[in-house]
């Protein structure tokens, strides 16, 4: 079983490999225009040069670090006040619909009413990010405690435990399946809001750095920065894969 | 996925109605307090400011857009350009994930090259995008399509996949060939998963319609937003981010009603996974 899985992944690579050389082949016939469109090589190259040469380390450095800054400041807020509401049925019943309806609003049209708040500045970036990832991280908490098995609840009384203790030993643990979720939808959302923060508000980063390179027709440049960012995309959603089958690893049936 | 939040919605007990008559006055309190905190603040001089307005403001400033036809405008815009993506991002999400949920060989081999294109952040080919098409619905809609085109790939992909054995006998037995046997057995038994995929999709086009409005295409909602800010006309940018979370919370809230309607149980059931 264990190398056939591995022969259909060589296979699965070598399509990819297939794809890349049409993408080659695409760029070197000229279909789409050069002005905007680079071929592999192309991209590679100015991504090495930018890596070594260049700015391009630390723009990354950027994206990432305000990323990072900002989905674990949603995410722990989100906890925290998600809890907060969560284990109160009566401060449930007051704010939950609140927030629900905060929720479908896109976080990106409120990127407009912080540069009203706070200008065009570092700070509106990350209140953007810490915002967008904030509300799925509220109502995933909220929702996990409201589904909480009644006989936990029950022990919990039979325990005599404190109102922390209950968040901590029962309702957090049992809510860590819709956590992690909210978790991966919202590391996503802080890469995008981040991305679009750089680019309005021209702040160093990838984001700044596409938008820049696409202004000055350097498709080569614009083609390594998207490659970058699917590859931040890439890692952030393994990460916290890998960390969800971890801490997650007691629910599944033997 | 993302669905956890959104498929919260649909995971409601069966006294839905009194509960909702229960929490509507309960849940009105900490919104109404805070309008009418804004609006003694504002009102009374003591905190004066260009990106808040008080309430009536806002009011009065929703009224005026109304009438001038702008908000009309742009509200077809931004659908419209969602509701193009999503219906192409749609077709084209069900028919690649029929094909890989029919063969796992295909599935297996296009493995890599499909989780290395999903992490791609949409926001991140705007550049492209915007060299590419320049202003309008055209390159609005190729943005949203990743994003339509994912979540209803993985949705129907995995309910092919899981097609009901016994089915796939009765059409071999029927003597049914490939399209056949997709188009009577397989989409029909997986549509209400497909579904599912579909209001997440939707979700996502006007999300990423709306944000392509705000930071580079001239047209629709999020530009509405975006000049009314740099006008510093705060009442009408809150009414137009007020009428969006209206559109939105619509938009999920009449697609939950067609899941039910049109699948039932069977609706209920896919809203959970």
């Amino acid at each position: 079983m264990r190398p056939l899985r591995l022969l259909w992944w060589l296979a699965s690579v070598a399509v990819a490999a297939g794809f890349v050389g049409l993408w080659q082949v695409a760029a070197d016939s000229k279909w789409l225009s050069p002005v905007f469109f680079a071929g592999p090589g192309q991209a590679w190259d100015r991504l090495v040069a930018g890596l070594v040469h260049g700015t391009l380390g630390i723009e990354l450095a950027d994206t990432v670090g305000r990323m990072i800054y900002g989905w674990a400041a949603a995410s722990l807020l989100g906890i925290a006040l998600g809890s907060l509401i969560g284990i109160s049925p009566r401060a449930r019943a007051y704010l939950a619909p609140m927030i629900e309806f905060v929720r479908p609003v896109p976080a990106s049209a409120l990127v407009p009413v912080a540069i009203g708040f706070l200008g065009l500045s570092d700070e509106m970036v990350l209140a953007v990010v810490v915002f967008g990832g904030l509300w799925p991280m509220l109502l995933a908490t909220i929702h996990g405690f409201e589904t909480i098995e009644p006989r936990l609840t029950d022990v919990s009384r039979a325990l005599g435990f404190s109102r922390l203790q209950v968040i901590l030993k029962i309702a957090l643990p049992s809510a860590l399946p819709d956590i992690f979720a909210a978790l991966r939808l919202s590391v996503t959302v802080s890469l995008v809001l981040t991305i679009i923060g750089e680019m309005l508000a021209s702040r160093d980063g990838l984001g700044q750095w596409i938008l820049f390179a696409g202004r000055t027709f350097r498709p080569g440049d614009l083609f390594a920065g998207i490659i970058l960012l699917g590859g931040v995309g890439f890692v952030s959603a393994s990460l916290i894969a890998w960390l969800e089958q971890r801490l997650l690893n007691w629910r599944r049936p033997p | 996925m993302a669905d956890a939040a959104i498929a919260g919605a649909t995971r409601r007990r069966p006294g839905f109605a009194s509960r909702l008559v229960r929490r509507d006055w309960r849940g009105a309190v900490a919104p109404l307090l805070l309008l009418a905190f804004v609006e003694i603040v504002m009102d009374t001089g003591s905190y004066q400011s260009d990106s808040l307005a008080p309430p009536s403001q806002i009011a009065v400033a929703a009224y005026r857009v109304v009438l001038d036809g702008s908000l009309l405008t742009g509200t077809i815009e931004t659908l419209g350009a969602a509701l193009g993506g999503l219906a192409i991002g749609g077709m084209i999400g069900v028919v690649l994930g029929v094909l890989f949920g029919m063969s796992r060989a295909v599935d297996r081999l296009m493995m890599v090259t499909v989780e290395s294109i999903r992490p791609i952040p949409s926001a991140a080919i705007i550049p492209v995008v915007l060299l590419a098409f320049g202003f309008g619905y055209r390159m609005e809609i190729f943005l949203i399509l990743p994003g339509t085109i994912f979540p209803i790939l993985i949705f129907t992909r995995s309910a092919v996949a899981g097609t009901e054995p016994c089915l796939l006998d009765v059409s071999r037995l029927m003597g049914l060939g490939y399209i056949g046997r997709v188009l009577k057995i397989v989409v029909p038994a997986a549509l209400p998963r497909i579904f599912v995929g579909f209001r997440l999709s939707a979700a996502l086009a006007l999300v990423i319609a709306v944000t392509t409005e705000v930071v580079v295409n001239p047209q629709g909602l999020g530009s509405a937003i975006m000049v009314s800010e740099q006008k510093l006309d705060p009442a009408s940018m809150y009414a137009v981010v007020i009428w969006l979370g209206i559109i939105g919370w619509g938009l999920n809230a009449a697609l939950v009603w067609m899941q039910r309607r049109l699948f039932g149980p069977a609706g209920a059931r896919g809203a959970e996974q």
